[in-house]
């Protein structure tokens, strides 16, 4: 790591030279020399001229504020945080951790805890709160959600919009399912006879990964976590669930900082005992994946925080540095009915963690598949920001271009790594979405 | 056995990626590792070869390269390399300057004459050495070209005669609206509101607004010249719409970063290399290598906060750029290539790297890794780095490309070149 580097990443261990205050910021809000490319990327920016952009929104906003003179400019709140603008600076400014930085200052100082907006945010950026009660009553809650009566106030009362679908409550969660199967043991058993399968050793410390599934894999969409487990059980992994919160991806992009730094302080602890241990950390969804391995340690310095986001990896990039996934999807099929053409997205987080193009990298190598990347543009829901009333047409106005570029792929079938982009990608174009990590499991596993 | 390619090319600004569709066209299996998004977008898009050597400006770059020094890059690759790396240009961008080897002579922003050998068709009817008289646009939002100081600048140096004004640009954007923001308003030929009447407002496509702005600026005018914001993804539409309104031709003047002529030849590129096979990876840097029994490189490391990802290959190439892109890296001790810790030469008293004047003859616009004829970083005694290591572009020394106006030939040819040889090594 170079000197500058260094510094860049550890901000508050430096000093003032004059003050001796901590240096906060300074350094990165000092690495930008104006060439606003990052403007040139923001999909807010694109779309709404009213936002002014990453530029602003960051470096700018942060030296008008060093007098406390200024409020934060509620124009923060209408940031997707689809952290593009990090990818696009040539000079290492830490945009998105300036951003988080300043959201959370403007909602604990500017925002009534009583407004709409505030009890909304609260409300949505906590859904894996509320999640193991709606799933408790799966069938009901989904009835329930899907009333017009239900959007009706929603949409009055709450500001969450009425456009869109609440996805379903799956009728048995993941983690039921992985206890229910017997959990690490069951999971030890399959790995030791896949790699004796394999002629490997049966035992093989190194081949333990402890999984980070996030809530929406939990509660909606288990058959993406259910495939994780088996996947990395076929290449001989023994896998590890344990108790976790929401990644905090939500909470950062609402600014709600209190309630982020709870969830990462009980992520950190767990994972980091499993790290400690060997375990790697491995994540499904590349919103949480980015959470662990960048927001944690830009806004945290919790014991064990570097450890995790040093040891933690997306599934697919994980297996494909340490196994020959290329020439084992090379030697497999899946079915062309249920895959065949699928139109790929990325997701501005995969794409932030230089993980956008390996999916079709890989799939393209699967007879029965045929991944097309539907370019670079952001898909627009940013999470829990294309459930905002007042954000809905802003979030349907950036992904107009991923829309069209999918009507263009022959088949009905989408796949990305992201539930949110999943679900504006099936909102967009009525499109089925998958998970890469359920055609690995269709090729793959017996 | 993990994420395995033929040819690891390591940088993806003009250089990188030029290596990489050079080797990919050879036959190689490519990869380009690029950390940020590519360079082109802070870069002119224009490509020069040779402008000026020593402060003398160049007209014709081929008969100029074999007066160079025995190590400037130009010389490892000789005229037929420079002439490869223009083809492979002209294989992939829809530029002109392809029907000469002369220079030709590009007015810029702020109102001076660039000697280049290709530019872009959007600021081909803007040469010098065409004498039609000319005015030119700017917009007073869009406050890194003043047209009226641009104007009197050239108008010391042209033969014909330039005028500038500055204008609103229609319609209610930003006072701080992105200059992409307005290119795609006049991609998409958005309407936009030109006041009311009787209390009903009025609207027209910005395109027609925008040239009814400039009518009555026109006198005798036979081109007008604008900043290079004319579009994005459909920048012949722009022009023909404006060119048939005002009846005079149009050309874009290049500008710095965020450039639009930067971002379409990124475009350009992007599809010729997808075409190629080249398979791209962007996002993280390239920190280490692995080597292998032998002493080569087996694998080049990426890292994201601690966490460390190796990109195996049989060849490899640098192509990371020289101080300002961090292929280079300083400090008081001295002078250093970050990744494979190539030798790069510098004087060990470092008040000898820079001159007094801004514009002097520095040392340190020189400095870089040295190669051999195969393009090889060479070590203290003469000998390579690595068997299986090439650099490109930047990276190498010997060479003050910003004063030579020479930085896109550099690129080009080496690129070509080295992506050549590298494919040959693994498909002999």
């Amino acid at each position: 790591m170079s000197e500058k580097e260094a510094e860049s990443r550890n901000p508050s261990e430096l000093q003032d030279v004059f003050s001796g205050e901590p240096m906060d910021l300074r350094p990165g809000s000092d690495d930008c020399y104006k060439c606003s490319t990052c403007d040139t990327e923001c999909p807010v920016a694109e779309v709404d001229d009213d936002f002014p952009g990453p530029k602003f929104q960051g470096p700018e906003q942060w030296r008008l504020k060093r007098k406390g003179d200024h409020d934060i400019d509620d124009s923060v709140m209408s940031c997707s945080n689809c952290m593009r603008c990090d990818n696009a600076c040539p000079s290492e400014v830490p945009l998105s951790q300036m951003h988080n930085t300043a959201r959370g200052k403007y909602v604990d100082e500017q925002m009534s805890k009583l407004s709409r907006e505030y009890i909304r945010n609260r409300i949505l950026s906590n859904y894996g709160r509320l999640a193991p009660l709606a799933s408790k009553f799966p069938r009901l809650t989904n009835f329930v959600m899907g009333l017009s009566v239900t959007k009706f106030v929603n949409e009055k009362v709450m500001g969450i919009t009425s456009q869109r679908e609440f996805p379903d409550f799956a009728t048995e969660t993941f983690t039921d399912w992985w206890e229910k199967r017997g959990g690490k043991a069951t999971s030890k058993e399959r790995a030791q006879e896949a790699r004796t399968k394999r002629g490997d050793a049966a035992e093989n410390d190194d081949k333990r990964v402890a999984y980070f599934h996030g809530d929406y894999s939990n509660y909606n969409t288990p058959e993406v976590a259910k495939a994780m487990v088996r996947v990395f059980e076929q290449f001989g992994y023994e896998v590890a669930v344990p108790d976790q919160r929401c990644s905090g991806t939500p909470m950062f992009a609402n600014g709600m900082m209190d309630d982020a730094r709870r969830a990462a302080k009980f992520n950190i602890e767990t994972f980091a005992a499993l790290v400690e241990q060997g375990y790697d950390v491995i994540c499904s969804c590349t919103s949480c994946s980015m959470a662990l391995r960048q927001e944690y340690p830009e806004l945290y310095s919790f014991d064990g925080t570097a450890k995790v986001a040093a040891n933690t990896f997306e599934a697919l990039e994980y297996l494909r540095v340490h196994e020959d996934l290329e020439g084992e999807l090379a030697d497999s099929s899946v079915p062309e009915s249920e895959f065949g053409e699928l139109a790929y997205h990325a997701p501005c987080h995969a794409k932030n963690q230089g993980l956008d193009g390996q999916a079709v990298e890989l799939l393209s190598a699967l007879d029965g598949t045929d991944p097309v990347d539907v370019g670079d543009s952001c898909s627009g829901i940013s999470g829990t920001y294309g459930w905002k009333s007042e954000k809905y047409d802003t979030s349907m106005k950036i992904g107009d271009e991923m829309f069209e570029h999918m009507e263009d792929v022959e088949s009905e079938t989408g796949m990305t790594e992201c539930p949110t982009c999943a679900m504006q990608m099936n909102h967009g174009t009525g499109y089925d979405i998958r998970h890469p990590l359920e055609v690995l499991d269709s090729a793959l596993v017996n | 056995m993990a994420i395995e390619d033929d040819v690891v090319v390591i940088g993806g600004g003009l250089a990188g990626m030029t290596t990489a569709l050079s080797a990919a066209r050879e036959g190689s299996r490519v990869r380009l590792l690029s950390h940020k998004e590519s360079t082109l977008r802070f870069a002119s898009g224009l490509i020069d070869v040779l402008g000026y050597v020593e402060g003398e400006i160049v007209s014709n770059p081929f008969e100029t390269i074999s007066a160079l020094p025995d190590e400037h890059p130009y010389q490892k690759v000789g005229e037929d390399g420079v002439r490869a790396g223009l083809a492979l240009f002209d294989s992939v961008a829809d530029y002109a300057g392809d029907h000469t080897d002369r220079n030709a002579l590009v007015p810029t922003f702020g109102g001076r004459i660039k000697p280049t050998a290709r530019y872009p068709k959007h600021t081909a009817p803007g040469l010098a050495s065409d004498e039609r008289d000319t005015l030119l646009v700017g917009f007073e939002t869009v406050v890194d070209f003043d047209a009226p100081v641009a104007a009197e600048h050239l108008r010391e140096t042209v033969p014909f005669d330039v005028r500038g004004v500055t204008l609103s640009f229609p319609g209610e954007f930003r006072t701080d609206a992105k200059i992409t923001r307005l290119a795609h308003a006049l991609d998409k030929n958005e309407r936009v509101e030109i006041g009311s009447s009787e209390n009903v407002s009025q609207s027209e496509p910005v395109r027609i607004a925008l040239a009814e702005k400039i009518k009555p600026h026109l006198g005798d005018a036979e081109r007008i010249g604008f900043p290079a914001m004319l579009g994005e993804d459909h920048p012949e539409d722009v022009r023909a719409t404006l060119e048939r309104k005002l009846d005079v031709e149009v050309f874009e003047i290049p500008m710095g970063p965020p450039s639009l002529p930067g971002m379409r030849l990124e475009a350009q590129f992007e599809s010729a290399l997808k075409e190629a096979g080249v398979r791209i990876t962007t996002g993280n840097p390239v920190v280490d290598f692995e080597s292998g029994d032998n002493g080569e490189i087996s694998a080049v490391v990426v890292e994201r906060n601690g966490a460390a990802i190796p990109f195996h290959g049989e060849q490899f190439v640098l192509a990371t750029g020289g101080l300002v892109g961090k292929g280079i890296d300083s400090d008081r001790e001295g002078v250093r290539e970050p990744i494979f810790d190539c030798r790069v030469p510098a004087p060990e008293d470092r008040y000898e790297w820079s001159e007094d004047g801004a514009f002097d003859n520095h040392a340190f616009a020189r400095f870089g890794v040295q190669v051999d004829d195969e393009l090889r970083p060479l070590d203290s005694a003469g000998e390579p780095e690595f068997e299986n290591l090439r650099a490109v572009g930047g990276v190498l020394g010997n060479c003050d490309v910003s004063a030579e106006k020479s930085a896109s030939g550099v690129s080009l040819s080496t690129g070509t070149v080295a992506g050549r040889k590298a494919s040959d090594e693994v498909n002999p």
